[in-house]
């Protein structure tokens, strides 16, 4: 896959490193909220990286990809309600429903080409969104919370945070190799013609549609299977995973990373959730100097850098960090 | 029965604020080929400059004539510093970068009127109700949005059809060179286009800030709601988008009110109760797929194949 | 006569108040190489889009190999043998010049839900597409990536892209469009090779190039066929000597 010494190669390497020894660090300095926070980065890489698959590879700007993270979520959360905590029947249904759902939607929704696109996947969204906030008997809006983590006999006890987190980062990397050839292959061959000249691609005999919406459906069931994940990690569901926002934050991990890129959906995650992290601390220090106590207040409006930097990004690296790191801008 | 025409007029207002949103998007996107999420951030802006003003100058239509100006501004001075840098780029750029701004002026409205939300208070001649058929009395204010947004759309009807500003809207043209062919400094073209659509925004903001709301974030909600009537109407449409605002506005304001007595036939009262707001949010977007599954263009598309 | 192997009739196509298509009836036997000429305007991209399926007719049929083809949309047409090269470079630009001919190979090898397999190492697909590299002269350029190419390499690999897809009819709109006399030359050559294994449509503007290759040529004025004939025949006709050929003669002259 990769064998050269390049900016890019090594940076890589060096996350997963990292990833791979977060619980090892956190044993040793007694630090149990690292591994927290970077479960919570690698579940939002598998789902970022199942968008990059439609959005980078496949140029289907889908603004309502978060939908899956509730349906897998949900699917978990109200199987464990209802009794059902066997994750060996949770997790098929959540994989099962997000494609499901997934191929409505993409049936509906992909014979539109640009922004009729993006505002059909968004409207889809909110569709789902306000099914789960009417959905009374698991919780509507406040959300419904998850007693037990989903159960898989003597395999693996997910409620152990460091085999939890493991569990998370094979998968991750699963999805990154799937998805590197599937990309690869004559599907994504298919796939990323597409993108590139749809029109071309019907004229030398593609059918394209039912390429694209397979490619949904598995950009999909992924993200499903990242909602159920994430629906064990906080042991909470609510519609806010599906709101529009999340798919939002996600299409700018996909191009903060580097679209088009196996380890650039990764790299987005981590970047937007360290700066959602370091933003605050960056401020307030910034900030001290002038400001003195007020920077503190001032440090709350972290959101308002952030915003203007998503712009920032499209203007100016438009290839993402892995686009900067390869040293070339991606067109 | 009254309650029903009472009904119809409150949708037929809904749905024509839904049209001066949806005009808005659909001439910048139409002319400039651009996607604006922060389309949505301009109504709020609407609103919010409308509660200031008018606590400011205590006269409701000279609160509602600064807004408009204010947001006219702001439109225009957001399109010169930031939005153009975006013309003839990819969709996914506009999406990313609009996406980016909402935040912004989430944020922005945050720091300057607080979190709390404002309310913007209506004077007594417009809170009178008038009667409008026999036993039936309708909110002057009301009637005021319907008279002032039919006004608007007659007049966006008039620049449509009969300017030649309106000829590159119906060509769905984006195209510089034509617009340069028609003799016209087009970066100022674009600038007061886009001033025109944030101005649209605002009107419905500050419009309908009396009844609804004034709140950070108030924006979102709607801008999808006014994706759904371009899509229902028809993309590059304005025709197509009013038809569809309107028909989206009736659905929606009738449905929500009539819902809860419908399903409290199938369902416990308790059931009817708590299933029907969200039910009711849903029918929208379910009359969407719907539409979409029979005219994938859309009612009124402005291109055939 | 030989079969014919394509037939249209009376085909029409009007968009608003303007006829693009007025009731144009043709046919093309096989093995025959037919030009078709005429005046800006004239509608003979509209033509094109309608035989490929891109643009829908109002009326008119369109048979291909006696099959009524008319509604069929534009990927089963390429999938029963009908190529098509676009006026305008339409091609995969982010890609290398063999990815855009091995793409045109693999849409008429077989369904493409294959997931695993590095479609790059399929021989299956490398070798038809050096193959068509070869025969418009690009296989030295196969690793270079599209948008470096020059204009006239692209209307090559125009060319290599419709034959990778194993045609049996190659409808080709203006592939000499914007080339220098060498160029020109070289796709003459290409084209005259070609006539002897497929049967062509021309759409050109070229005259010399025309009259070099058509076996019978067809002048379209306005939508509408003025004259269908022999090369000789169209060269002494009236009408299309004032029509268009006189123009192009002041044009060069």
């Amino acid at each position: 896959m990769i064998a050269s010494l390049t900016p890019r190669n090594v940076v890589v390497a060096a996350l997963l490193l990292l990833l791979a020894a977060v619980p090892i660090y956190a044993f040793v300095t007694a630090n149990a909220f690292l591994v927290t926070l970077f479960t919570r980065v690698i579940i939002l890489g598998i789902a970022a990286s199942s968008l990059n698959l439609i959005l980078g590879y496949g140029g289907m700007v889908s603004f309502g990809h978060a939908v899956y993270l509730g349906i897998g979520g949900y699917a978990v959360g109200i199987l464990a309600q209802e009794g059902v905590t066997s994750g060996f029947v949770q997790w098929p249904v959540a994989l099962f429903v997000s494609a499901l759902f997934a191929l409505l939607v993409g049936a509906l929704s992909l014979r539109t080409r640009g922004v009729y696109f993006i505002m059909i996947t968004l409207a889809f969204a909110q569709l789902l969104y306000y099914f789960g906030v009417g959905l009374d008997r698991y919780g509507a809006d406040d959300g419904l919370t998850i007693r037990r983590r989903s159960q898989f006999d003597h395999l693996i006890n997910l409620s152990d945070r460091t085999q939890f987190y493991y569990l998370c980062l094979a998968l991750l990397l699963a999805t990154i190799y799937l998805i590197w050839r599937v990309v690869n292959s004559r599907f994504g061959m298919v796939i990323q013609g597409a993108r590139s000249n749809d029109r071309r691609m019907r004229a030398i005999g593609f059918p394209t549609f039912r390429y694209r919406l397979t490619a949904f459906v598995i950009a999909g069931a992924i993200c499903g299977v990242a909602g159920a994940l994430l629906a064990n990690h906080t042991g909470f569901i609510s519609p806010a995973t599906m709101h529009w926002t999340r798919s939002g934050d996600l299409i700018v991990m996909v191009v903060l990373g580097g679209m088009a890129s196996s380890f650039g959906p990764l790299i987005g995650a981590v970047a937007l959730l360290s700066l959602e992290e370091a933003l605050p601390i960056l401020i307030r220090a910034m900030a001290f100097p002038v400001f003195g106590d007020a920077a503190v207040r001032m440090a709350e409006y972290w959101q308002i850098v952030l915003g203007p930097l998503f712009l920032l990004v499209v203007l100016f690296a438009r290839g993402g960090i892995d686009g900067l790191l390869a040293g070339a801008r991606r067109g | 029965m009254l309650l029903f025409i009472e009904q119809c007029l409150n949708g037929l207002q809904f749905g024509l604020l839904l049209f001066l949103l949806a005009a808005g998007l659909t001439l910048v996107f139409g002319i400039m080929d651009l996607v604006n999420l922060a389309h949505g951030s301009l109504y709020m802006l609407g609103a919010y400059f409308a509660a200031t003003f008018a606590a400011w100058t205590d006269s409701f239509v000279i609160a509602a004539l600064l807004a408009l100006a204010a947001t006219l501004v702001a439109g225009m001075a957001l399109e010169v510093v930031a939005l153009r840098r975006l013309y003839g780029r990819d969709h996914l750029d506009h999406v990313l970068g609009t996406f980016g701004l909402i935040l912004f002026f989430n944020e922005l409205v945050r720091i300057i009127w607080g979190p709390a939300g404002m309310s913007l208070p209506l004077p007594m001649w417009l809170i009178y109700p008038i009667e409008i058929l026999p036993g039936l009395f309708y909110p002057t204010y009301r009637i005021a949005i319907i008279l002032t947004a039919l006004l608007v759309a007659l007049f966006l009807y008039v620049l449509v059809m009969r300017t030649r500003l309106g000829m590159l809207i119906r060509a769905g043209a984006s195209n510089r060179e034509m617009t340069g062919a028609l003799g016209v400094n087009i970066n100022l073209l674009y600038t007061l286009v886009f001033g025109l659509g944030a101005a649209l925004a605002g009107l419905a903001g500050l419009m309908q800030a009396p009844i609804l709301t004034v709140q950070i974030g108030m924006g979102e909600n709607i801008l999808i709601l006014a994706f759904v009537v371009i899509i229902i109407g028809g993309i590059g449409s304005i025709r197509g988008a009013f038809i569809a605002a309107v028909l989206v506005g009736l659905i929606d304001t009738i449905g929500r009110a009539f819902l809860p007595d419908i399903l409290r036939l199938v369902l416990s009262s308790r059931g009817a109760s708590t299933v029907a707001p969200a039910m009711s949010s849903m029918m929208i977007y379910l009359l969407m797929a719907i539409v979409l599954v029979l005219r994938p263009e859309g009612l009124f598309p402005v291109s055939s194949k | 006569m030989a079969e014919a192997l394509l037939e249209i009739e009376e085909l029409t196509k009007r968009f608003g108040g303007v006829i693009a298509s007025d009731s144009i009836s043709l046919c093309v036997p096989k093995g025959e190489l037919h030009a078709i000429i005429g005046p800006n305007g004239a509608g003979k991209t509209t033509l094109i889009g309608q035989l490929a399926g891109e643009i829908a007719a109002d009326a008119g049929r369109i048979r291909f190999e006696g099959r009524d083809v008319t509604a069929l949309p534009t990927d089963r047409r390429s999938q029963l043998g009908l190529a098509r090269s676009f006026q305008i470079t339409s091609l995969f630009l982010d890609f290398t010049v063999l990815d855009n001919v091995a793409l045109a190979v693999q849409a008429h090898a077989g369904h493409s839900f294959r997931f695993w397999r590095d479609a790059r190492s399929e021989s299956e697909l490398r070798t038809p597409a050096r193959a068509a590299l070869a025969r418009v002269g690009l296989a030295g350029r196969a690793d270079v990536v599209v948008s470096n190419l020059s204009h006239g390499e692209h209307r090559q690999l125009e060319i290599a892209m419709a034959l990778a897809t194993k045609p049996r009819m190659l409808l080709l709109d203006e592939p000499m469009a914007g080339m220098g006399p060498d160029e020109s030359a070289r796709m003459v050559k290409t084209l005259r090779e070609l006539k002897r294994e497929l049967t062509i449509l021309l759409i050109e503007h070229d005259m010399e190039a025309v009259f070099a290759l058509a076996d019978r040529i067809t002048v379209l004025v306005y939508g509408r066929i003025i004259a269908s004939g022999t090369p000789e025949a169209i060269r002494a006709n009236a009408e299309v000597r004032q029509a268009y050929l006189g123009e192009q003669e002041q044009r060069h002259g």
